[in-house]
């Protein structure tokens, strides 16, 4: 099932983590498995943020392999040795979790080809770079995994949020929403639904130099996209063609540095409630989400079977 | 075969009335009767006074709770109820089957006064997917817009939108009446049986797809027919049926219902010739 949820702030920041946590939890049980967020954040916009991991959760019914702690610390030596090679300056690190770590870095290089060197490390995965991308995942519901990395401290624009029940694929963090619209700064991806031409496109997106990190077939509409714009699409224009290019049914939002969008395939399948007004547009797949960081009357409606639309900060 | 007549224990059938005799050695059943409908009384449902008017406020509770506080209102005699702050909660007013006056001054969630056999419902807010799924009579008014799969499977009652719906709108209808003031999303009337669809603004792609009967009437642009659905031409009799029923739902003033695009099923597809597959096999 899954439920997705997504605000944006126009013209002001305000405190985007703890509103999205409030719309996740809500959309609770919609998807218990686990919980992603994508935070547009105040940062001074002068470094990278990059938020990797080196394993996975394996304590909360994730299906991934037990590794010892140690190895996530050999991994993280890789990283720092490659990011040395690469020329990059961390200029402050965090460790937030035995596995997982947010770096804030100085690069001069295409981001493609920064990802695929860090990456090359076994079990090492970008979840996301950008300067003000905040790309959080992890097994638990919004509260657990919000009070885990601290992001209802977060303040920002714009955001966007996953709760996902798990049926396609596994139950671990590779598998969890939201997805980095890689190699794009700042680009992320949340769906509830299911894609049923997924490894035709995989496979013809790979034969492009497109990189796949999990099995999730919502996956794929990140790279999809992040396809498109390499070529010189639009956000928006990527969307439209997405109505027509990804068979199955589905609800999704992107977001970028500066703006937040929605798409919903044309069988309307999938639900979403939308809340729209000058200052605020906020979404999820129930009104409950809504109504938990908007408890008075307000209109909202349900967009139609095609729609597309994009909002700007 | 179960003796029934020697056990006072009756069935949930033989307590709602569905049939009055008890089994004995060989099946000897009364049905139901609709000849005798005004003497029907569901198990479980209340003689209310509309004139005894109460509120609840519903914030703090969960849709069980509210929908059990309900039934005790109702069971009390209250015939007028006014739900407060029911903040897009799901399943809130299901299952009512007595006549009532339920009045939501908000909006509701999904699968909003679902299985409804009688009261008269006025939400003064939206509602979400599946709203009154199921309804068998009565008269549900949305004063704002309705989500996907709004009136799935009704079989009988007015159900009245007066802002847009989205997809699937009467889905599997088998009676009764939508009516929509604004548009309509992809596939309404989807596999409808019976009853009428009216929708003044335009709807989506696939209208009437695989319908079996029934008829949709549109006010505004079609995005296409589905599957075995044509158009029909306007009879003075739909002309009147109109605008009777739009001057009952509220909406409407002054809509010329005589330019409505007025679609019904074709009869064409598979399941209305009378051949079996093998013999189908052959035909092709």
């Amino acid at each position: 099932m899954c439920g997705i949820a997504g605000l944006i702030h126009r013209g002001k920041s305000s405190d985007v983590g703890s509103e999205l946590q409030s719309m996740l939890q809500a959309l609770k049980h919609r998807g218990p498995d686990s919980t992603g967020y994508a935070l547009y954040a105040e940062n001074d916009g002068q470094n990278f943020i990059m938020r990797f991991k080196v394993g996975e959760n394996v304590g909360e019914g994730s299906t991934s392999v037990n590794e010892d702690e140690s190895v996530y610390d050999e991994r993280k030596k890789l990283v720092d040795k490659k990011l040395s090679v690469l020329g990059a300056t961390v200029v402050k690190e965090d460790k937030l979790t035995p596995y997982s770590f947010r770096y804030e870095i100085k690069i001069d290089i295409d981001l493609m080809e920064f990802s695929k060197a860090i990456e090359s490390i076994n079990n090492v995965e970008i979840l996301s770079i950008g300067k003000s991308l905040e790309l959080v995942k992890d097994l638990g519901d919004a509260t657990v995994v919000s009070e885990r990395y601290g992001l209802h401290k977060i303040k920002g624009t714009h955001g966007i949020g996953h709760a996902r029940m798990a049926t396609e694929s596994g139950v671990d963090i590779k598998s969890a929403h939201p997805f980095w619209g890689y190699p794009f700064s700042d680009v992320s991806v949340v769906h509830n639904g299911q894609l049923t031409n997924y490894w035709n496109n995989r496979r013809a997106l790979e034969n492009k130099g497109m990189r796949f990190m999990s099995e999730c077939d919502s996956e794929l509409i990140a790279v999809f996209l992040a396809e498109k714009m390499r070529n010189g699409a639009t956000l928006e224009q990527g969307m439209k063609e997405s109505l027509t290019g990804l068979d199955g049914v589905f609800t999704y939002f992107v977001a970028t540095k500066d703006s937040l969008g929605m798409a919903k395939d044309t069988m309307a399948a999938k639900p979403l409630v939308l809340y729209e007004s000058d200052e605020l547009v906020a979404m999820g797949s129930e009104e409950i989400a809504i109504r938990s960081i908007l408890p008075q009357e307000i209109d909202t409606y349900d967009p139609f079977d095609g729609e597309v639309k994009v909002w700007q900060i | 075969m179960a003796n029934l007549k020697t056990s006072d224990k009756k069935t949930k059938a033989q307590s709602m009335g569905m049939h009055t005799e008890v089994l004995t050695g060989r099946t000897q059943q009364k049905f139901f009767n609709p000849d005798e409908g005004e003497n029907f009384f569901y198990f479980g449902a209340h003689d209310v006074d509309f004139n005894k008017r109460t509120e609840l406020d519903v914030k703090d509770l969960d849709c069980k709770q509210a929908n059990k506080k309900i039934d005790e209102l109702m069971s009390k005699g209250y015939g007028t109820i006014v739900i407060k702050n029911p903040q897009g909660k799901h399943s809130l007013g299901v299952g009512i089957l007595n006549k009532l006056n339920l009045i939501f001054e908000g909006s509701l969630g999904y699968f909003g006064v679902g299985s409804i056999d009688g009261p008269i419902v006025r939400v003064n807010g939206r509602v979400g997917w599946s709203c009154a799924e199921n309804m068998m009579a009565g008269k549900v008014v949305i004063e704002k817009n309705a989500g996907s799969c709004f009136g799935a499977a009704i079989r009988g009652g007015d159900l009245i939108c007066k802002g847009s719906v989205g997809a699937r709108t009467g889905i599997d209808q088998k009676g009764g009446s939508i009516i929509v003031g604004g548009d309509a999303g992809a596939f309404t009337g989807f596999m409808m049986q019976r009853g009428r669809i009216v929708i003044l603004g335009d709807v989506g792609i696939n209208l009437g797809d695989s319908m079996y009967d029934g008829t949709i009437y549109v006010g505004g642009k079609i995005g296409s027919f589905g599957s075995d659905a044509v158009e029909s031409p306007m009879t003075k009799n739909d002309i009147d049926w109109l605008t009777r029923k739009l001057k009952v739902a509220e909406i409407g003033n002054n809509f010329d219902v005589s330019k409505m695009t007025k679609i019904v099923s074709g009869k064409k597809l598979w399941n209305y010739d009378a051949l079996e597959p093998t013999e189908k096999k052959g035909a092709i």
